[in-house]
C-alpha cells in the first residue's frame, strides 16, 4: 500500500487555485468568472489528485508491483472532469462574446426582480420603508445601478414593447 | 434483461446523433427524435414493471460493480424515468406542433431535436447512475444541453438569464465534484452501495461535512431555499416547451439527487432537521414570491420553487410514509407543473403576451384554455380528488405520524403555502380568462398540434389521480426499499464486496499473478478502491 499522506504544496496548491477562483467568480465580468471557473476546476482535479494516494509507479499488470501502484481511478476521472470543464470553457465563452456582441460589454447583469426593486426604490415608493439606510442610500444605490432595461424604457413598457419580440424568440427558437 | 436499464440513456444519446447528422432534413429529424423517445418511453415502462422483482443492475462493460460502472435501476429510479419521458415526449410533441404553426425551418431548428435528446439521455443517466461519479457525468449532460436551450437564439434577454443560470448551475456542479473528490479521499470509492456500507464506518464529523456538501450541489439544482433565487428568472425567458421540460424535469433530477443521497447514504438523519427549516423556508418564501408577481411564466415559476418544499419535507420526515408520500409529490408535480407551463405557453400565444395586466377575456375567446388551465391550477393548490390533495395529504399524515413542533409547523406552513397557491393561481385565473382585456386579444388562434399535447399531460395529470391507489401502493414499496438500503446494496455487490460483472482482467489475476515473473508475492490485487482506503 503507498503512502496516503497528501504532499503540503499539493495541498496549498489546491487552496491558492480555489481561493483565486472564487474572488474571480464573484466579479461582475463573465470573462474574469471564465477564467474563475477554470481554476477552481484545475483546484478540484488536483484535489481529486490527492484523494487518490501519492504518486506510485503505473497501474499496469506486470509493469509495476501491486504496492507500488498508484489508484488509476480519480486519473480516470479527472481526465472526465477535465473534457467536461474544456465544454463548459468553451460555452462560457461562447455566450460572453454574445453578450459583448449584444450589450458592448459581458457584464453579469441584476436579475428583473432586483431592478424593478431598485427601481421602485428609486421612485421613493419604498422610501417610507427604507428605514434602515442612513441618508437615502436605497435611492442612490437605485440610481448608480446598471440598468439595461432603462434603454428600452420601464418594465411594462418594456414587456409591452417586447411582446412582439419574445413571440418573435420563440418562434425562432422552438 | 439488464441490458434493458443502458437503453434509456443510449438510445437517445444515439438518436441525438443522427438528429445532428440530419440538420438538413427537419422532418427527418422530427421522425428520428419522436421515434427516439418513442421507444425510450416503451422501454422505461418494461422497466417499471421489471423491477418489481428488484432492482436491475447493469455492470458496464462487465465491470464488477466497485470497480466498473454500474447502471442501477430501482424502484424509484424506474418511475421517475417513466414520469420524465412521457413528460419529455409530451413537449416534443408541443414544440414540434409550435414550429409547423410557424412554418418557420429556420438555424435553431438544427440543434433543437439533438440538443433535446443530450437532455433526455443526462435526466435518464442522472436517475440510473449507480455512483457518484456517473451521476455527476448524467448532470453535467443535462446541464449542457440545458444552457444551450435556456439560450437558444441568442437573444438580449436570453443571454442576461442564462448568464446567471449557467454561472449558479457551473458552481453546484464544482461544489459537487469537491464533493466527490472528498468522498473519493474519505472511503476510497464513488460506488454508491459500496458508500453505503462504508460511509457508517468514518468519523461522524466527516460524514456530516460530506453530507452538507452534497445537500448544498443538489441544493442548488432542486431550488431549495435559500439556493432558489437563480430559478424564478432564468426559466421563464426560455420559450414555453423548453420552460416546461426544465420546471418538470431538471428541479426534480435534484430533489432525485437529495433522495438518493440522504437516504441510501447517511440513514441516521443527523442533518434532518436543517431538512425541515429548509422545507418550511422553501414553501413559505417561494409562494410569497408568487403571490407578488404579475407574470404569468414568473409566478409559475415561484410556485415550482414553492413545491420544492413539499418534497423536501417528506425526504425530511425520518419514516417511510414521508418519503412515499414525497416520491408520489414528485411524480404529480413533474406533470402538474410540465402541463401548467406548456399552458402558460399557449395563452401567451393567444393572448399576445404573459403579463397579467394585460391579459384578460380569455374564457370567452379560447373556453377550451380556460378548462386546460383550470384542471392543473386546481391540482397543483391541491383540491380533492386530484394527486396535490393526495401527495399534500401523505406529507400531513407522515408529519402528524412523527409529532414534535417541527411537524406541526411543516403543517401549518403546508397549508398555509396551499392556500396562497390557490390564492395566487385564481389570482392568475381570474386576471388572465375573465377580467375585461384592457386592449382587445390579437387574431390568432392556437393551433390544435400545441393543444393536444397540453391537453394529452394533462389527462396524464388525471390518470395519475385515478391510479392512485397503485401508484401509492408502488411509492410504498420503494420507499421501504430505501430506507431498508439492502435491496439496492445487494443488488449491486450481492455479497457486499463485488458486483456480478465479469471483470476477466480482475477475477482471473491469481493466476495471471503467479505467470508474471516479477511479482514476488501472492497477495490479492488491490482494486483502485481498495487501494485508497
Amino acid at each position: 500500500m503507498i503512502e496516503m499522506t497528501p504532499s503540503a504544496a499539493l495541498v496549498v496548491l489546491v487552496a491558492v487555485l480555489v481561493g483565486t477562483g472564487v474572488y474571480l467568480i464573484l466579479e461582475r465580468s463573465l470573462s474574469r468568472v471564465i477564467v474563475g471557473v477554470a481554476l477552481i476546476s484545475n483546484g478540484i482535479n488536483v484535489l481529486m489528485l490527492i484523494a487518490g494516494g501519492r504518486a506510485g509507479g503505473p497501474p499496469l499488470i506486470g509493469d509495476t508491483a501491486t504496492e507500488d501502484m498508484s489508484d488509476p481511478l480519480p486519473q480516470a476521472m479527472v481526465l472526465t472532469a477535465i473534457v467536461i470543464t474544456l465544454g463548459m470553457t468553451a460555452f462560457l465563452l461562447a455566450m460572453a462574446y454574445r453578450s459583448w456582441q449584444l450589450n458592448g460589454h459581458d457584464e453579469v447583469q441584476d436579475d428583473l426582480e432586483d431592478r424593478r426593486i431598485a427601481r421602485r426604490a428609486a421612485r421613493d415608493e419604498l422610501s417610507a420603508r427604507a428605514t434602515d439606510d442612513v441618508g437615502s442610500t436605497l435611492a442612490e444605490d437605485a440610481a448608480a445601478t446598471r440598468d439595461e432595461t432603462a434603454v428600452l424604457g420601464s418594465e411594462h413598457a418594456s414587456r409591452g414593447h417586447h411582446a412582439p419580440a419574445l413571440a418573435a424568440d420563440d418562434e425562432e427558437a422552438r | 434483461m439488464t441490458w434493458l436499464v443502458a437503453l434509456p440513456v443510449v438510445l437517445p444519446l444515439i438518436g441525438a446523433g443522427f438528429a445532428l447528422a440530419l440538420a438538413r432534413h427537419p422532418k427527418v429529424q422530427v421522425i428520428v427524435s419522436v421515434t427516439t423517445l418513442t421507444v425510450v418511453l416503451a422501454v422505461t415502462v418494461v422497466l417499471l414493471v421489471h423491477v418489481n422483482d428488484g432492482p436491475v443492475v447493469l455492470d458496464v462493460g462487465s465491470w464488477a460493480a466497485p470497480v466498473g460502472i454500474a447502471l442501477v435501476g430501482d424502484r424509484l429510479a424506474a418511475l421517475l424515468l417513466v414520469v420524465s419521458v412521457a413528460v419529455t415526449l409530451g413537449v416534443l410533441l408541443y414544440s414540434l406542433a409550435q414550429g409547423i404553426a410557424d412554418g418557420d425551418e429556420g438555424a435553431p431548428v438544427a440543434i433543437y431535436h439533438p440538443t433535446f435528446l443530450v437532455l433526455s439521455a443526462g435526466v435518464s443517466n442522472a436517475f440510473l447512475a449507480g455512483d457518484l461519479f456517473n451521476l455527476y457525468v448524467g448532470f453535467e449532460i443535462l446541464l449542457v444541453s440545458s444552457f444551450v436551450l435556456i439560450t437558444l437564439s441568442g437573444t438580449r434577454e436570453r443571454i442576461r438569464a442564462g448568464t446567471i443560470y449557467v454561472v449558479v448551475s457551473l458552481v453546484s456542479s464544482i461544489v459537487f465534484l469537491t464533493a466527490i473528490a472528498l468522498v473519493y479521499a474519505a472511503v476510497g470509492t464513488v460506488n454508491l452501495a459500496q458508500l453505503a456500507i462504508r460511509l457508517p464506518e468514518i468519523a461522524p464529523g466527516t460524514q456530516t461535512v460530506l453530507q452538507l456538501m452534497l445537500l448544498v450541489a443538489f441544493g442548488i439544482k432542486a431550488a431549495i431555499f435559500p439556493l432558489s433565487a437563480w430559478l424564478p428568472d432564468s426559466y421563464p425567458t426560455a420559450p414555453a416547451p423548453v420552460t416546461a421540460v426544465f420546471a418538470g424535469l431538471l428541479t426534480k433530477v435534484g430533489v432525485y439527487a437529495v433522495i438518493r443521497t440522504q437516504v441510501l447514504l447517511f440513514p441516521g438523519g443527523q442533518l434532518d432537521e436543517l431538512l425541515k427549516w429548509a422545507a418550511l423556508a422553501t414553501m413559505v418564501v417561494g409562494i410569497l414570491g408568487a403571490v407578488a408577481q404579475e407574470d404569468i411564466k414568473r409566478l409559475l415559476s415561484f410556485t415550482l420553487v414553492s413545491h420544492i418544499g413539499f418534497m423536501i419535507w417528506g425526504i425530511a420526515t425520518s419514516s417511510e410514509a414521508g418519503l412515499s408520500a414525497a416520491i408520489f409529490y414528485v411524480t404529480h408535480h413533474i406533470t402538474v407543473q410540465t402541463s401548467l407551463f406548456l399552458i402558460a405557453g399557449l395563452i401567451e400565444r393567444r393572448g399576445g403576451t404573459t403579463s397579467l395586466v394585460r391579459l384578460g377575456s380569455l374564457a370567452k375567446a379560447a373556453p377550451l384554455l380556460a378548462v386546460l388551465y383550470f384542471v392543473p391550477a386546481m391540482n397543483l393548490a391541491g383540491i380533492p380528488p386530484m394527486t396535490g390533495f393526495l401527495g399534500k395529504a401523505g406529507l400531513v399524515q407522515a408529519a402528524a405520524a412523527e409529532g414534535g413542533g417541527m411537524s406541526y409547523a411543516l403543517i401549518a406552513g403546508g397549508l398555509v403555502t396551499s392556500l396562497l397557491t390557490l390564492y395566487a393561481i385564481t389570482k392568475a385565473w381570474n386576471m388572465a380568462f375573465w377580467q375585461e382585456a384592457p386592449q382587445p386579444l390579437p387574431e390568432t388562434t392556437t393551433p390544435r398540434g400545441m393543444v393536444l399535447p397540453a391537453a394529452g399531460m394533462v389527462v396524464l395529470s388525471l390518470f395519475l389521480a385515478v391510479v392512485a391507489g397503485p401508484l401509492y401502493g408502488y411509492t410504498d414499496r420503494a420507499a421501504a426499499d430505501l430506507r431498508s438500503r439492502t435491496p439496492y446494496i445487494t443488488a449491486v455487490l450481492p455479497d457486499f464486496e463485488r458486483g456480478t460483472g465479469e471483470s476477466s482482467d480482475v477475477a482471473q489475476e491469481g493466476e495471471r499473478r503467479e505467470d508474471a515473473e516479477d511479482e514476488p508475492e501472492d497477495a490479492p490485487l488491490p482494486t483502485a478502491t481498495e487501494e485508497a482506503s
